[in-house]
């Protein structure tokens, strides 16, 4: 559906990027009209009033007119700010990385109520909880599976049988898991413990309330991990920038020594 | 000709046509005024370096600022770009020296702490020199990322670590700020002074 010449709608800032002397290009999620650019006249002058309101990660009301080229941003108030995403380095690097996830993932002006939903609760789980780890995995997970990516963990992808409790392969080339004997020669396989197995099928399967009840040893929560990005990395066909400044926060938790 | 267009057309913000009139006007202009324009550009390209303290962009180094002994140098106020500098010294409230990083943390582009000049800062931290450290960085998600970012690094050397207040701008409206920025403006509040 064609939205009209002006009109409303939420939205949750994406990103941002400079244009010419004043202005930025936003992309924008809204549920309704999906993924969008929008221009923001002025926002980079000390005294514009919708400056502060479009900062990234802010879910916002605002009011769109439709251009030749992109909406532009007629006005706009914030709904929710997520101060403290936006007080702690470790919330909001991997904010970022949801962001840019969603950014990578959605196809332009899609209407997508429900990749709009799962961005807005991550931002608020990343915003209280504590395993955010756990967090952005649950929602790597949602993304693929509604943006049509979702990998198959249940049978193997060479023989198509049920897979059995041992460990077994995982390819993103492939698109999923391999039995032992598949696995061995599929492209790009690697190999995935029986316990992560169990945890990406009930990220794939269980709701967060579930998901988020899990403790796992970081060994398990690396694995998980490097199997659901080399995945996302395959899909996408790039790198996801945000995540190497997680990984480096991580690394970089002992204060350095100068 | 059409090698000045192109020329031109490289820059950023000029189109093809504003490329073909600035050629035009270049044609029509006394020699001397040409010649003028291209001596500078060139001596641009050949004289400005980087600061070896401060990273500013200068003709002279160190520069003018981090050389001059009026300027304080216990206190270094962090800025993302040159161009900061300049606005910092229009307002001529800030007696200290600086540190340029040439950009913000920006996760999502790509850019990490390893892009900026952040090695050379805490390199300049080594003396006893410096007292304070005043991250004048942007008030913006990259810019507080930044700041955010440089105080962990800072938090086990002894040096005061300082933030430029944020909240109203001058000329600014109450009813149409946002709440971070409403926050920040009651948290940085002052008692009147009689």
């Amino acid at each position: 559906m064609a939205p009209p010449r002006l009109y409303k709608t939420e939205a949750i800032v994406l990103r941002q990027r400079k244009l010419g002397e004043s202005d930025r290009i936003l992309t924008l999620h809204t549920p309704a009209y999906g993924k969008l650019d929008a221009k923001a006249k002025g926002v980079r002058k000390t005294t514009s009033r919708m400056a502060g309101h479009l900062q990234p990660l802010n879910r916002c009301m605002v009011q769109l007119a439709r251009g030749r080229t992109m909406e532009v941003v007629a006005g706009c108030e914030t709904l929710e700010s997520f101060q403290r995403l936006r007080e702690e380095l470790e919330r909001l690097s991997r904010a970022l990385y949801a962001a840019e996830l969603a950014d990578r993932f959605l196809p332009e002006r899609v209407e997508s109520v429900t990749t709009y939903r799962l961005l807005l609760e991550t931002l608020r789980r990343l915003q209280g909880d504590t395993d955010l780890d756990l967090v952005l995995r649950y929602y790597e997970m949602r993304l693929l599976e509604l943006s049509g990516f979702r990998p198959e963990l249940e049978r193997c992808l060479g023989c198509d049988q049920p897979l059995q409790p041992q460990p077994n392969f995982f390819s993103p080339a492939g698109g999923g898991t391999y039995c032992p004997p598949c696995g061995a020669g599929a492209a790009g396989s690697r190999r995935l413990s029986v316990n992560g197995l169990k945890v990406l099928r009930l990220l794939q399967r269980a709701s967060y309330k579930e998901v988020g009840r899990l403790n796992m040893a970081s060994a398990l929560a690396q694995e998980v991990e490097r199997n659901l990005r080399s995945y996302i990395v395959y899909m996408l066909e790039r790198d996801v920038n945000a995540a190497a400044f997680v990984e480096r926060l991580r690394r970089e938790q002992q204060p350095l020594e100068v | 000709m059409i090698r000045l267009i192109e020329e031109f057309h490289k820059l950023p913000g000029v189109g093809p046509k504003s490329a073909q009139r600035l050629t035009y006007y270049l044609l029509r202009m006394p020699a001397a005024e040409a010649r003028a324009l291209a001596e500078a550009i060139l001596e641009v390209k050949e004289r400005i370096t980087f600061c070896s303290t401060c990273q500013n962009v200068t003709d002279a180094n160190p520069c003018r600022i981090c050389a001059s002994d009026r300027r304080d140098r216990g206190m270094i106020c962090v800025v993302e770009e040159p161009l900061d500098i300049l606005a910092l010294e229009r307002s001529g409230s800030y007696q200290g020296v600086y540190h340029v990083l040439h950009g913000a943390i920006s996760p999502m582009d790509g850019i990490g702490p390893e892009d900026l000049k952040i090695e050379e800062l805490l390199g300049r931290l080594h003396s006893n020199e410096v007292a304070e450290v005043i991250l004048a960085t942007n008030p913006n998600l990259e810019g507080e990322a930044t700041a955010m970012y440089l105080t962990r690094l800072m938090r086990p050397l002894s040096v005061k670590v300082t933030r430029l207040a944020r909240g109203l701008p001058v000329g600014g409206d109450l009813e149409y700020a946002d709440d971070v920025t409403l926050t920040r403006a009651m948290e940085g509040r002052q008692e009147v002074q009689e």
